[in-house]
């Protein structure tokens, strides 16, 4: 846990407060995004964690421990440390690099040497990469390797400079993926600094957003931050269309699915039909005997054949599944004929249908 | 330092200045010489730095001319230099100029090369944009961002011209050095300093001059100047 | 004065050309051993210190423009004729060179690197020797390497005094208007500081797996 309690900090030579009576509490196991414009103080924020900067008043702890009561040094070999440029230092090998700190704290070579082929698997690294410089490396790789090097010592609280900003858009997606994924299995508490509210959205369990001066203007959920802005600074940040960032933040298994019509293809079109009136449409989609969806066939398609496998069934332009979005939901429903986005699982078995009225309902509440 | 003392009243008496082995006499020959040397070389290195720092034609040629350059022994040069240079009319001019050229030509070929080479491509890519020549290129992008870089070079040359030539002494050619090398013969270490006085004042000077200069021709928002790093 | 070339010379003086090389390596090494022995923590001082580094490149830059001859005579009266005369010459124009390089080689390193290792819990002293050091190596021994092949060059000079290494031929030539010894002291001169500047260049490449190849040095 790591809290903040009244923490100011003024440079020497600078009229203002580059952070002013900040309070925060970051929980065991809790992502927390420091986001803000340039001069909010959020990099200074995250630095004064670990002394790289020392505050003008305020108290900061670590697990209960006021940091200033502490020798900085050793500190910072228990807090893992990422910054944007990574800083990964040259005349070192990736192995070299990664094993830094557990060499400071004295790890015997063997439990390094197990400890970076672990970080290199979990960090999906091509084994290779262990021997090479980091000059050898792509920007993605050296983002990895970055991060690895902080979780080498498995250190339980982390801070993070915007470790992804240097990489282009489709490689950072891929490394917050993995990050995620990672952190929902080591569970650690982190600081992440961004300046980049769409990639706070996404990784955060909660966005702190600093103004101009290290002042906090919200610390809330990204759901709430979006939902309920505390102040016109927190609404122009967030930007254009929170209604489609907060769907963006809630999984289709989050709300309820409709059954909808569904009908095989060995049934008459009686039977279609009657299966379409209960729901007041005039399709329904088409199911294999073991659940599978084939696609879907209207009134007009099913009149005057003998069974619904005599006529054209069309295939739906998008599924989604229940680790979907809301807003992948919602692309599927405007994609659509049938205007709705139909739910299977994994193996391609109907789960059920959204419709807009269930996806809009969502972020009106 | 009785002798040193005695050294800077010597140099200071006018009744030393005028004559054939006068103060001022030798300090003409020295300026001369080393003004000359570093004229000649300038003309050959400044066309050829450019023109391999321009089109990137004949690196490898410039590489070795510096390390050429780096390598020899000032005084070696004027050894190698010598025996060539014995039927040429002038006893001791033309050695040690021929010398002084050779010398004074790496360090200036070298930084004309590297700072013509080291200004920014995209500098020259949007210069070419705009619809400079070639020559138009050369003249107003290159030059004046290479300029302080192919000064320091000068400086490097000028200094090391104004030491060197003392050692011409030795092939009868005058200069400070006469004082030096007369002293040696002579056992006369008062005159001895003289030399060594004056050499070293007239180095300090060129270098300052030059600094000076290096720091006129500065662009004013800071080109890139060289470092020194390899 | 003779044949420019003369093979019998070069055959009756082996010996003599032999021990006096081996006199020239010792000059240079000495010089330059020292030099560095005094510019590598003064090296490290200024760069920690920034007021005074002006003043160190300041003073070092007038020794290392004082022309060698006029140096190497200026000491005459407090040192006499000695190998202390001329090894506090060619300390002296050591240290320019290498005090430049190590203040140019720390500063070379970036702040990002250096910031990470301190956010990882490095000492000072453990970012000196395990971070700034090990990365200005290349520049630090790119110093040494200018050093050597300048020294090893102003070292002929010396003969003057008595001391000249190879430069004792030049001198000895030059003396008796015989070119071949002239030649053999400048050509093997020349040659040691070649061998001297690829075997630095090797160094560097070794020391520094890191990296591509050397550059260019520029005249500042």
């Amino acid at each position: 846990m790591i809290t903040l309690d009244k923490v100011s900090k003024r440079f020497p030579g600078q009229d203002g407060f580059a952070v002013t009576d900040l309070s925060l509490q970051v929980d065991d196991g809790e992502l927390v995004v420091l986001v803000g414009p340039s001069g909010c103080g959020k990099t200074t924020t995250m630095r004064m964690i670990n002394r790289l900067i020392e505050p003008t008043s305020g108290r900061i702890a670590v697990d209960g421990r006021d940091v200033m009561e502490q020798d900085p040094v050793q500190l910072r070999r228990g807090i893992g440390y990422v910054i944007q440029s990574v800083g990964l230092m040259p005349h070192r090998t990736v192995g070299e690099n990664i094993a830094t700190v557990p060499r400071l704290v004295g790890w015997d070579e063997r439990r390094i040497r197990e400890r970076i082929q672990e970080l290199v698997e979990m960090f999906a690294l091509d084994g290779g990469l262990i021997g090479r410089y980091p000059s050898e490396l792509s920007g993605g790789q050296r983002q990895r390797v970055g991060v690895a090097r902080a979780l080498a010592a498995d250190p339980p609280v982390m801070l993070m400079d915007e470790p992804f900003a240097a990489v282009d858009p489709i490689v950072r997606e891929r490394l917050q993926e993995q990050f995620l994924d990672i952190q929902a299995r080591l569970r650690k508490t982190i600081v992440f600094v961004t300046h980049d509210i769409d990639e706070a959205i996404k990784l955060a369990d909660r966005i702190a957003i600093l103004n101009v001066g290290g002042v906090l203007e919200q610390y809330a959920r990204p759901e709430e931050l979006l939902r309920a802005p505390a102040s016109d600074f927190v609404r122009d940040f967030v930007g254009p269309e929170p209604g489609l960032k907060r769907l963006s933040l809630m999984s289709v298994a989050d709300i309820d699915v409709e059954a909808g019509p569904v009908v095989h293809p060995d049934a008459a079109a009686d039977e279609a039909v009657a299966a379409m009136e209960p729901f007041g449409l005039d399709w329904a989609t088409v199911l294999d005997p073991e659940g599978r969806v084939l696609g879907w066939v209207d009134r007009a398609d099913v009149t005057g054949r003998a069974r619904v496998g005599d006529a054209d069934v069309k295939r739906f332009a998008a599924y989604v599944t229940s680790g979907s979005s809301l807003r992948s939901a919602l692309d599927a429903i405007v994609s659509n004929r049938t205007q709705v986005a139909v739910v299977v699982d994994e193996q391609e078995r109907y789960r059920g249908i959204l419709s807009l009225e269930a996806v809009a309902k969502e972020i009106i509440t | 330092m009785q002798p040193f003392a005695r050294a800077v009243a010597w140099i200071l008496s006018p009744a030393h200045w005028w004559g054939p082995d006068g103060v001022l006499t030798h300090t003409a020959e020295h300026v001369e010489i080393t003004a000359l040397s570093v004229a000649v070389a300038l003309a050959i290195a400044l066309p050829a730095g450019l023109y391999v720092g321009h089109t990137r034609r004949g690196e490898k040629a410039a590489v070795w001319t510096a390390n050429l350059g780096r390598a020899l022994p000032a005084f070696g040069i004027l050894g190698i230099v010598f025996p060539f240079t014995l039927s040429l009319p002038g006893f001791g001019f033309y050695p040690t100029l021929i010398a002084m050229v050779l010398l004074a030509i790496p360090p200036i070929l070298t930084n004309t090369y590297v700072g013509v080479r080291s200004v920014e491509a995209d500098t020259v890519e949007a210069a070419r944009g705009m619809g400079m020549s070639e020559v138009q290129l050369l003249r107003r992008i290159e030059l004046p961002l290479a300029a302080p870089v192919i000064v320091a070079g000068i400086r490097t040359s000028a200094v090391a011209v104004v030491a060197t030539a003392t050692l011409a002494a030795v092939f009868g050619w005058g200069g400070y050095g006469r004082y030096i090398f007369d002293g040696f013969y002579q056992n006369d270490t008062v005159k001895i300093l003289v030399g060594a006085i004056l050499v070293a004042a007239l180095a300090v000077v060129t270098e300052l001059v030059l600094a000076v200069a290096e720091h006129l021709v500065r662009p004013a928002r800071g080109a890139a100047a060289a470092g020194a790093t390899a | 004065m003779g044949s420019p070339f003369d093979v019998a010379w070069i055959a009756a003086h082996l010996s003599d050309i032999l021990g006096k090389l081996i006199e020239h390596i010792e000059l240079t090494l000495l010089a330059v051993g020292i030099g560095f022995v005094i510019a590598f923590p003064v090296g490290i001082y200024c760069f920690r210190h920034r007021k005074v580094y002006p003043p160190v490149t300041w003073v070092t830059g007038i020794l290392y423009t004082i022309p060698s001859l006029a140096f190497f005579v200026l000491l005459i009266p407090a040192l006499g004729i000695s190998i202390v005369n001329v090894e506090v010459a060619l300390v002296s124009y050591t240290l320019l060179i290498l005090i430049r390089n190590v203040v140019a080689g720390l500063e070379g390193v970036s702040e990002d690197t250096k910031d990470a290792a301190k956010g990882m819990g490095l000492t000072r002293g453990q970012i000196l020797w395990k971070v700034e050091v090990p990365l200005a190596l290349p520049v630090i021994v790119a110093g040494i390497r200018i050093a050597l092949v300048t020294t090893i060059g102003l070292v002929t000079v010396s003969a003057l005094l008595g001391y000249g290494g190879l430069g004792f031929f030049i001198l000895d030539g030059f003396g008796n208007y015989f070119a071949t010894p002239v030649l053999v002291g400048s050509v093997l001169s020349a040659l040691l500081a070649v061998v001297a500047d690829w075997g630095m260049l090797a160094l560097e490449r070794w020391l520094t797996p890191w990296r591509g190849g050397g550059r260019l040095q520029v005249s500042t």
